[in-house]
């Protein structure tokens, strides 16, 4: 098990230019407004189901940043906006998928919101029991394999999840065929109302790769350029031919579980308001300053376009129509 | 060429494993032993490890990988090695493999084979002799078949193989070197969801699936001496469902058993029932009657509890004879 270096001390990786940390920043800032905008939504009575990833931003865009687009795939999990975007789902898209429209990409309505999946943006779609993904993601390796593609595969998922079987049988399938997978978890420390105490004896998912003789690295998913880093050099390995990886990016969860729970009912108010204080996207932002990347202006600029393509995303699937009830038994099986 | 309806199974492994490079085969012991009953003996030294692979004793990782292979453009065929070792495999075989056209709107598909060995009638006690087709037959979005013959074995098998969906192929551990029987050399395709009329007759139809289809046929053929004559019907595929067969054949003879080696509640038998009483109840001249399993949890040990499970040809002629007599 490996630490990244701490922040302060960190450069911006050689693939990361002055335009891909503004592209990084632009894919936090508007996961944050998306899920901002659907919270609005789900209070006004628009969208029945909100499931957020906020303070999961950096770590969601520093690792999607990390592959390819064009060769690899992703298995994400709910909350993985930033994730989804950072590959190339629009906000149109998530918006109508938000609101069950019959062009969300992900289902056409079937699914709960953030529910990922999109075919042609190699976001393979994924379900509510949770972990399941995580073979998914092994299998898509696996083919890759045997085909002789240059293709990695990647799964993401929570440290909830880490406790299922479906994590230890995806963990051990990719270590003993070296798949070319990284197995990716956001640990915001809750699996809903159930602290990481109590959810396993040790305080590091990472350490768990020791069972499996692969790599297990603990980065601050606060700082999208540690994630950047991690990520790539765990995909690098994979395409080597040397094997999985295990990530576990340490996040914050700045919302409740989702718009049907009430974290202030089980998390004590000065645990939350400190994590609120370790928020990404303010931190990423002064130390962009702090390059001389990014200054206050185009801080303003950036946040009226978002405000712009948050707008436009909402407008759009408020004006998409709703998937025609004829089409309930469409897609049982192939035609 | 005359073969079992093991050999009926490897042999179209490896004839589509020849002309489809998409398809690997993997699964606990299948590798180098050829699997514990040796369905895949010979074809790992054929096509290779990448294509036959020895996988870690874990059914939900078999499935789940296969279902991402199969994702990203392969035809898995893994192997279940007992069907009674299939639950740990459930979650992805029900909630993922079978919704995920569904889910997706028609935009991701899962061509995927899961083989399993089911059944009972070797020894196998309460966990290597289960009838497991009614818990998947429940699901839309898979396939379920199950062969009697070994030449249905290969037209079905192969059929499953170019399947677009995700299709258990459960095969019975008694038939595989009981059941012999004539296998074409050339490749042959016999489409899902069509039922096959394995023996004509006027005045009782039997309906059934898998091992029992072989039971009901000797049934049939000692009934035929007592001047009995029996229709049997051979579904091939539970889901799909060859209801216009069912329903042909009821009208028919006006009688209807209904056999299955799982056991009698909610076992597939009362769908079939069902569909019978919707459709064709003033057809009939007697109660539609089921032979099935016992309602015990599985099939025990001890050859004389294992025996009395078990649905046998005996069982089958009284039960038919009874009804033909009504």
């Amino acid at each position: 098990m490996a630490k990244a270096k701490a922040p302060a001390q960190r450069k911006p990786a050689p693939g990361l230019g002055t335009e891909r940390l503004r592209e990084m920043y632009y894919h936090m800032v508007m996961a944050r407004a998306l899920d901002e905008r659907c919270w609005v939504l789900n209070r006004g009575g628009q969208a029945p189901f909100v499931i957020s990833g906020q303070g999961h931003e950096a770590a969601q865009v520093g690792t999607a940043m990390a592959f390819d687009s064009a060769k690899d795939f992703l298995c994400p999990y709910y909350r993985d906006l930033g994730v989804v975007l950072a590959f190339g789902v629009t906000p149109r898209e998530v918006m109508c998928g938000l609101l069950a429209r019959a062009n969300d990409p992900s289902s056409g309505g079937r699914q709960m919101p953030s529910h990922w999946g999109h075919a042609g943006r190699r976001v393979i779609t994924g379900s509510s029991p949770v972990a399941t993904q995580i073979l998914h993601a092994a299998g898509v390796a696996l083919a890759a394999q045997v085909r002789g593609e240059d293709t990695v595969a990647a799964a993401f998922f929570g440290e909830g999840s880490s406790n299922q079987g479906d994590f230890h049988e995806g963990l051990n399938f990719a270590s003993v065929h070296r798949l070319p997978v990284i197995f990716i978890c956001e640990n915001n420390g809750y699996a809903i109302s159930v602290p990481l105490s109590k959810q396993m004896s040790i305080s590091s998912v990472a350490a768990r790769a020791a069972g499996y003789g692969i790599p297990g690295v603990e980065v601050d998913g606060l700082d999208p350029l540690a994630v950047y880093q991690a990520t790539e050099e765990a995909v690098a390995r994979a395409r080597r031919g040397e094997g999985p990886s295990l990530l576990d990016l340490k996040v914050v969860r700045l919302t409740s579980h989702s718009s049907d729970d009430d974290q202030r009912s089980y998390r004590p108010a000065e645990d939350l308001a400190a994590e609120r204080q370790r928020d990404p996207l303010p931190r990423f932002r002064s130390w962009m300053e702090s390059q001389g990347v990014w200054d206050a202006q185009q801080e303003q600029d950036l946040g009226a376009r978002i405000q712009r393509e948050v707008d436009d995303a909402t407008e759009f699937a408020l004006a998409s129509p709703v998937p025609d009830a004829s089409t309930l038994l469409d897609h049982v099986y192939a035609p | 060429m005359a073969m079992t309806y093991l050999e009926a199974v490897r042999e179209t492994l490896r004839q589509e494993m020849r002309r489809d490079s998409r398809i690997i085969i993997y699964g606990e012991d299948v590798g180098v032993r050829g699997g514990v009953f040796r369905a895949t003996e010979g074809l790992q030294a054929e096509f290779g490890e990448d294509r036959v692979m020895d996988s870690p004793l874990a059914e939900s990782a078999i499935v789940g990988t296969a279902i991402g292979a199969a994702i990203n453009g392969l035809r898995p065929v893994p192997e279940i090695q007992f069907a009674d070792f299939i639950f740990p495999a459930v979650n992805q075989i029900i909630q993922e493999a079978a919704r995920i056209r569904y889910r997706s709107n028609g935009t991701f598909g899962v061509p995927l084979v899961i083989r399993a060995p089911y059944g009972g009638g070797i020894h196998g006690a309460l966990y290597h002799s289960q009838s497991i087709e009614a818990f998947f037959a429940h699901v839309p979005g898979l396939k379920v078949v199950m062969p009697a013959t070994p030449y249905d074995v290969k037209g079905l098998l192969a059929s499953s193989i170019e399947d677009e969906d995700p299709v258990l192929f459960l095969e019975h551990k008694g038939a595989y070197r009981s059941i012999r029987g004539e296998v074409p050399d050339e490749r042959y395709l016999i489409p899902l969801g069509e039922a096959d009329v394995k023996r004509t007759g006027t005045d009782v139809s039997i309906i059934s699936w898998g091992m029992t289809v072989n039971s009901s046929l000797k049934a049939a053929e000692a009934l035929a001496k007592q001047n009995i004559s029996v229709e049997v019907l051979d579904l091939r595929t539970i889901r799909p469902l060859d209801t216009e067969a069912i329903l042909a054949t009821a009208k028919k003879t006006g009688k209807v058993l209904v056999v299955h080696e799982d056991n009698l509640t909610g076992g597939f038998g009362g769908e079939v029932s069902a569909l019978i009483a919707e459709h064709a109840l003033f057809d009939l001249d007697a109660p539609i009657r089921r032979l099935a399993g016992p309602d015990v949890p599985a099939m025990p040990y001890a050859p004389s509890l294992e025996h009395a499970f078990l649905v046998t040809p005996e069982k089958i002629e009284a039960a038919a004879k009874e009804l033909a007599l009504f």
